[in-house]
């Protein structure tokens, strides 16, 4: 235990001592300059306190990203906008629910595409062209077109995500769905089993490592969608919708409090996922 | 590694398998009959003669051997009597039927060069896949499941996974498997070819007493002289380029109760001579 936590250890120390260097080294100029219109002395040290406690730094400390991550979890309701946590929310719904349309949607693209032969020649191109348009550019889109034809709210961000969420779906269960055994097949075979029964009692089981592979990139682009999502609507509630006004008022501090909890709510998904597996796969995977 | 006592094998198949030695006295002796059997795989430069005009005749109760070196088809007529591949000209005939319908009527049960367990299900599970394409209701799968795993000496490795279980014994697994469509024809592939020489006479021990207790007609495809002797009442030796059969040796000099002593018996020797001059004949030795 001792022997893989000591590099994590070394590695974490680190990133933070390169992060402290940078947020002096950024917000020096700007702590300086404060230090000299207020006409304080400014020696070495008291810039440095100074750039380590701007209120609206170009860098944040660890510390006072910290702080306001505290500050809003426990100052607040959990219902309340304040509340990092409600926001987390708000984006976790919109990303599991484009999770689950995009598990369908890369599901029936990857079993057309295994059983059909044409399919993988007309069908793949476009699949793979779909992710050669930028997100940042067609999201907006997606929200006025939807909003259009008066779908907002979650949907909008569900249907970004799912845009996300579907491709590595699509392409991690093509290689699942073939990746059958040929001895296996052949074992069907000689029990004159039907085409639905292979795949429900072999193709479909053979993926599943597979499946779990995908679901771990997807579940975490898809928060990534959801963000990029809540960013064109203006932005009410949602972690994308606080680092917009985070940004519109400079606050830095808040700003990066946000991308904080984005990843832990990624990193949060993707235990559960991992979980999931460990439930599903776990006996018969395991080696 | 334990093994049941042939005693309780014998006893089991008299209970078990009572009624089905009894329906098949009645039916036609012949159980496989090919006639100028070709098969030609069309390849890139040249076509490749797998099977030449073979003729071959199998009676039931027989436990035929094919035995040949790597190239000579034995696999190839194994796989065409399972309708695993279709020949190019000829005739063959299993139970009067075509392959396909023999097949599609689960006529036999295969047992493959790898046990070719699904990881992802149990010991017992694996045993119980083909009742369940069957649609054999739950408790008699079970049922019959056991009984299998029972008379392959694997009581108590029912909720184990393949992984858990050495070679020899998911060998035994798949063999159970192949036993549990309760076929009156077992067809073999190298099922011993991967294990070492210790389990490979434990099971071949072991399937002398299975074949005798349970009448059922077995085609075995080997390399090994004296696996191909040991457990035939017929030997099948074939030979490559292009895959025909040289001759057929009767192994009626042998006792049908056969015990690992008896390799060491002058009859044994005579039989394994004339085997071994057949695959020289063919100049199976010379590449």
């Amino acid at each position: 235990m001792t022997r893989r936590a000591f590099p994590v250890a070394v590695m974490t120390l680190l990133l933070l001592a390169a992060w402290y260097i940078g947020a002096a080294w950024l917000n020096w100029p700007q702590a300086a300059e404060t230090l000299a219109r207020a006409n304080k002395p400014a020696g070495f040290a008291d810039v440095l306190a100074q750039a380590y406690a701007m209120k609206r730094p170009i860098l944040p400390t660890p510390d006072q990203v910290v702080v306001e991550l505290w500050s809003s979890l426990t100052g607040y309701a959990p219902t309340s906008p304040r509340n990092l946590l409600f926001h987390a929310w708000v984006t976790a719904e919109a990303a599991l629910t484009g999770l689950a349309m995009g598990l369908l949607l890369g599901l029936l693209l990857a079993a057309g595409i295994v059983y059909t032969r044409t399919l993988e020649a007309s069908l793949l191109p476009w699949v793979i062209a779909s992710q050669t348009i930028p997100i940042l550019a067609i999201a907006p889109m997606i929200v006025v077109i939807l909003g259009n034809i008066g779908l907002t709210g979650l949907l909008p961000k569900a249907v970004i995500c799912m845009y996300l969420c579907f491709f590595p779906i699509t392409v991690g269960m093509v290689k699942g769905l073939r990746s059958a055994d040929p001895l296996w097949l052949d074992l069907m075979r000689t029990y004159s089993a039907s085409g639905l029964r292979a795949f429900w009692s072999l193709r479909l089981p053979a993926s599943m490592p597979f499946l779990f592979a995908s679901l771990k990139v997807s579940v975490a682009i898809s928060v990534v969608g959801a963000i990029v999502g809540e960013l064109p609507t203006g932005g009410q509630a949602g972690l994308g919708a606080r680092l917009l006004s985070g940004s519109y008022y400079g606050q830095t501090v808040q700003i990066w409090a946000a991308l904080i909890m984005a990843s832990l709510l990624s990193v949060a998904l993707i235990a559960v996922v991992r979980g999931l597996e460990l439930v599903l796969l776990g006996r018969a995977g395991a080696r | 590694m334990t093994f049941p006592n042939p005693l309780d094998v014998r006893e089991a198949s008299a209970s078990g398998q009572g009624s089905d030695r009894a329906a098949s006295s009645a039916r036609s002796p012949v159980v496989v009959e090919a006639r100028k059997l070709s098969l030609v795989y069309p390849t890139a430069d040249k076509p490749v003669t797998a099977l030449s005009e073979v003729d071959l005749t199998i009676g039931r109760g027989d436990f035929v051997s094919l035995i040949g070196p790597s190239g000579c088809g034995k696999t190839t007529l194994l796989r065409v009597i399972a309708d695993l591949e279709r020949p190019t000209s000829g005739r063959i005939a299993i139970e009067g039927m075509t392959p396909e319908q023999a097949r599609l009527k689960r006529l036999y049960g295969y047992v493959f060069q790898a046990p070719a367990l699904y990881p992802w299900r149990t010991v017992e599970r694996n045993v119980m896949l083909p009742l369940e394409i069957m649609g054999i209701g739950r408790a008699e799968r079970q049922a019959r499941a056991r009984e299998q795993l029972e008379r392959v000496g694997l009581s108590g490795f029912e909720r184990k996974f393949p992984w858990q279980l050495s070679g020899g014994m998911q060998q035994r697994v798949s063999i159970a498997r192949a036993l549990a469509l309760q076929p009156d024809l077992l067809l073999m592939d190298e099922p011993f070819g991967a294990l070492d020489e210790i389990t490979r006479d434990h099971l071949n021990l072991h399937l002398t007493q299975l074949w005798r207790a349970t009448g059922k007609t077995c085609v075995f495809v080997t390399h090994s002289i004296a696996e191909a002797v040991f457990l035939s009442t017929r030997i099948v030796v074939m030979s490559p380029r292009p895959g025909r059969i040289l001759d057929v040796i009767d192994c009626n000099s042998l006792p049908r109760e056969r015990t690992l002593d008896i390799r060491e018996s002058p009859e044994f020797a005579a039989i394994a001579h004339r085997v071994r001059e057949g695959l020289k004949e063919g100049h199976s030795y010379d590449d």
